[in-house]
């Protein structure tokens, strides 16, 4: 039984290869001076320096967090009485509900985002607003589905348990149902955030190609400038802020488990 | 939680699920549109139809999805089952290991994940195209895999690949036998992934690919810059396509289900247990 073990060896080298060298590489370019070879290898933090002492870069990194931060929002705020609905209704309903919500998943993202620019043309919005629209589009789903599956694991009793001490509809969503479900909403903002910083073609199909994020930056400097020494440094600053509030995530969402014992 | 749902409560519902489909409806109902215009519809035809058929762009577009999406899920099936396997044998620290670098490319944003696949490529003088799309695909396919044929390893029951060696059973068959047969809902769900997630991408794709070959996602992406009602067709069959799909995925286990339950009546009925 032990031979089996060697089994995972090829994957552990093509491991390696394929995910470990890819990610070295963004770091190594982003310390690197200009001029796209390996052997020639310069360590500087010139990339970095460009991206901070500029007016626009460190401004569109600001508006993508904003973004995100604002879009995450919307879609708990959406998608949190939602899920509570679903979850409250029968429960063949219930699966009824959660298929009609997958259903649209399985459709490619790119066509579905490059649906609503018919329908937007009915309506005068700024680029900012119709890049929100297409975000909350995307990502309510998945708030909505991670929300109902922690919603639906509350064991039913704990509420009836909660009603027969005395407390009000009110306060048993307060004091039970919503501390139970936070880690669904926790699982959702990871879910929402992390691509939302990142998006780039959802401004570009909506926004008018006006409308620039982050992400915007890292495909232009890639693909069309082909400065990918910069670009990696652009995209070793976003993994890095997206890193960070990931941490600052699960600290809170640690922190509201101990407070919850 | 108590079935009672209020009347504005399901009101607030249908809106947020009329908010998901409305889109989509459009686009269909567009694809039908006898002019180029996205917001007037001046009467039924399936022009954009035939021009959708008969562009070499949108059908290289599918056929290159497609075989991109076969031959990822394919490699990235054998490949994953192959290492959930060993890895289910393995020592504790080389588990954790893999499980920590497979979940590097699910943490990071696509667009990060992309651009390493492309210097990677690039800075190895790998000409990007087909190939090099496919090797990413099948990159970032195989974690999937291997996140969905683990739970059912770890439910196995050891004792039974024990037992087909004591049968006098070769490793291989012992594998072949008994082991893979256990797990097969674990590798089906994961190939099923593998295939969607393939299917559908666009930023890896994006970055790994080469001049003149484009996926379904690619070629919307360029394409949208001007008005082109072809993307409305192009959209409208994929929709068709997905929802028989799922039609079929959910309805045949009912009825077979049906027929299973009409067969036991069936048995017991002549058994005399009714």
């Amino acid at each position: 039984m032990k031979s089996f073990s060697k089994m995972a060896y090829p994957y552990v080298v093509w491991m390696c290869v394929m995910i470990i060298a890819p990610m070295l590489m963004i770091v190594f370019y982003a310390f690197s001076a200009k001029g796209n070879d390996l052997l020639a290898f310069q360590f500087t933090f010139e990339n970095f320096a460009r991206f901070f002492s500029d007016t626009i870069f460190p401004s569109v990194l600001w508006r993508s967090l904003k973004m995100a931060f604002v879009t995450t929002a919307l879609c708990i705020l959406l998608g949190y009485p939602t899920a509570y609905i679903f979850a409250k209704m029968k429960p063949n309903n219930q699966a009824i509900m959660i298929l009609l919500v997958t259903l649209p998943m399985w459709i490619n993202v790119l066509v579905r985002t490059y649906a609503w620019r018919g329908l937007l043309g009915y309506v005068d919005l700024s680029s900012e607003m119709r890049v929100y629209v297409g975000m909350i589009y995307n990502f309510l789903p998945f708030m909505i589905l991670e929300v109902y599956t922690s919603l639906s694991k509350i064991d039913p009793n704990l509420i009836v348990a909660s009603h027969d001490l005395g407390a009000d509809d009110g306060e048993t969503f307060r004091r039970v149902i919503l501390p139970l479900s936070l880690p669904g909403v926790v699982s959702g903002i990871t879910l929402v955030f992390l691509p939302a910083v990142s998006s780039f073609f959802i401004p570009k199909l909506l926004g008018g190609g006006q409308y620039v994020l982050i992400g915007n930056l890292i495909e232009n400097y890639f693909i069309t400038s082909g400065d990918w020494n910069f670009g990696s440094a652009i995209s070793l600053i976003m993994a890095v802020i997206i890193l960070i509030s990931m941490f600052v995530m699960r600290k809170m969402d640690y922190s509201n488990k101990e407070a919850g014992d | 939680m108590e079935h009672k749902t209020k009347i504005h409560e399901r009101i607030y519902a249908a809106l947020i699920l009329a908010f998901f489909y409305l889109p989509i409806i459009y686009v269909v109902f567009f694809s039908f549109n006898q002019s180029k215009s996205l917001t007037k519809f001046t009467g039924f035809s399936l022009q954009w139809y035939e021009k959708m058929f008969a562009d070499r762009m949108i059908m290289s577009a599918i056929g290159y999805t497609v075989l991109c999406a076969v031959i990822a899920t394919f490699v990235s099936t054998i490949v994953g089952t192959v290492t959930a396997i060993g890895l289910s044998k393995s020592k504790r620290v080389l588990r954790e290991a893999v499980n920590q670098v497979n979940n590097l490319p699910m943490l990071n944003p696509d667009i990060v994940t992309a651009i390493g696949f492309m210097l990677f490529f690039t800075s190895l003088k790998i000409k990007t195209g087909f190939v090099t799309m496919v090797l990413a695909h099948i990159a970032f396919c195989i974690p999937y895999v291997i996140l969905s044929v683990m739970p059912k390893l770890r439910t196995l029951d050891p004792n039974l690949a024990e037992a087909a060696l004591d049968l006098g059973c070769t490793p291989m068959q012992a594998l072949w036998k008994v082991i893979i047969p256990q797990i097969k809902p674990g590798i089906v769900s994961g190939a099923l992934v593998a295939f969607t997630m393939s299917f559908d991408d666009f930023v890896i794709s994006l970055f790994t690919t080469g001049p003149g070959v484009s996926n379904i996602s690619i070629y919307v992406y360029g394409a949208v810059k001007r008005v082109n009602p072809t993307i409305n067709a192009l959209s409208a069959i994929l929709v068709f396509v997905i929802t028989a799909v799922l039609i079929i995925v959910n309805v045949v286990p009912m009825i077979r289900e049906r027929r299973n339950a009409k067969n036991v009546n069936a048995a017991e009925l002549e058994t005399g247990v009714n």
